[in-house]
């Protein structure tokens, strides 16, 4: 299985994503620049954080129009794996492959924090072999990562169970204090209503290893690989 | 064909929590001005489009809106529109 970065001008953590599929997966991957018109044959795409454009007009405005976006489109269309984390979940919700849109923090202040989150929906490519009940502990670092729709789209994301992960306690409860942004219902990951596409303000790739603090991000793209038929 | 300034405000939906605004005017709460209340933050852009007329014009500007100037989900926009004579290529503009 083969893994591609994207790299947007203003990306930042695209090196991070690359040492944890190269790294510590043991996969093969490659960097995807913004101006390819293909995917190189990538099976899952991750488009990594960083403040792409300077954040200029709102987050992941401007990258969302970036030639390989076209690629990203097709791709998705056709049930590829695409992953967006932080600014490239920012990136999905612009270009229009997830729905409604994340703005300025509740409380107005960049959160670097480690978080704890729950997983909603256990049967998609991204998460089907995340331990049940399993809580995942994966940093933030944002400061537009609030999530908002209006509540026509917050009942469809309900209804087709896409909200995947949901910012909680350590013990794995709701509670507003364990939420870093102010997000609508605590979503810190929505997909898209066939599954294909997940974006997330919280970092697995940042979570990797205990040297880091946390394993838990593994989780996440284990699940990527076994769904993929394959194992690191 | 004519010249347009187009001033483009755009602020948070009436649905959506501005949280700058709830900052701002709280610390004009603090400097005595209780009596303030609604405070919003948005943003203010201009730009120049050459149209053939005033309807082909607004129909860029809206066009531009809505696929990039702003973010439909969580932002509304207003705007004024103004033919400019361009004179001796200085970019100046007046109306």
């Amino acid at each position: 299985m083969k893994f591609g970065v994207i790299v947007f001008p203003g990306s930042n953590c695209d090196l991070d994503a690359f040492y944890m599929v190269k790294d510590v997966l043991n996969k093969p991957v490659e960097y995807l620049w913004h101006h390819e018109k293909t995917l190189r044959g990538s099976d899952c795409v991750i488009l990594p954080g960083g403040f792409t454009y300077g954040d200029y007009l709102r987050p992941g405005a401007i990258a969302s129009f970036s030639p390989i976006m076209t690629a990203v489109h097709a791709f998705a269309a056709r049930g590829g794996l695409v992953l967006g984390i932080c600014n490239g979940f920012q990136v999905l919700l612009e270009s229009g492959l997830l729905p409604g849109a994340l703005y300025r923090n509740i409380h107005l202040q960049f959160r670097c924090a480690w978080t704890h989150l729950s997983v909603e929906n256990p049967h998609l490519p991204f998460t089907a072999h995340i331990p049940s009940g399993q809580v995942l502990k994966i940093p933030v670092a944002h400061g537009d990562g609030n999530y908002f729709c209006d509540p026509e789209t917050l009942e469809t994301l309900k209804k087709n169970n896409q909200i995947v992960f949901r910012y909680v306690t350590p013990e794995g409860n709701l509670d507003s204090r364990a939420n870093p942004n102010g997000s609508l219902e605590a979503i810190a990951g929505i997909c898209n209503a066939r599954g294909n596409v997940l974006g997330m303000m919280p970092h697995p790739e940042r979570a990797g290893e205990s040297l880091l603090g946390s394993r838990d991000g593994q989780f996440i793209f284990q699940s990527i690989l076994k769904h993929w038929g394959e194992s690191s | 064909m004519t010249a347009w300034k187009a001033e483009i405000q755009v602020t948070y939906k009436k649905s959506v929590l501005d949280p700058q605004g709830v900052a701002v005017e709280k610390a004009l709460g603090a400097l005595g001005y209780d009596h303030v209340e609604k405070v919003r933050i948005g943003k203010y852009m201009e730009l120049l489009l050459h149209a053939e007329s005033e309807e082909k014009a607004r129909s860029q500007v809206e066009e531009m809106c809505q696929r990039l100037l702003t973010n439909p989900v969580i932002e509304d926009y207003e705007y004024r529109l103004q033919p400019v004579s361009l004179e001796r290529g200085t970019g100046q503009t007046g109306s």
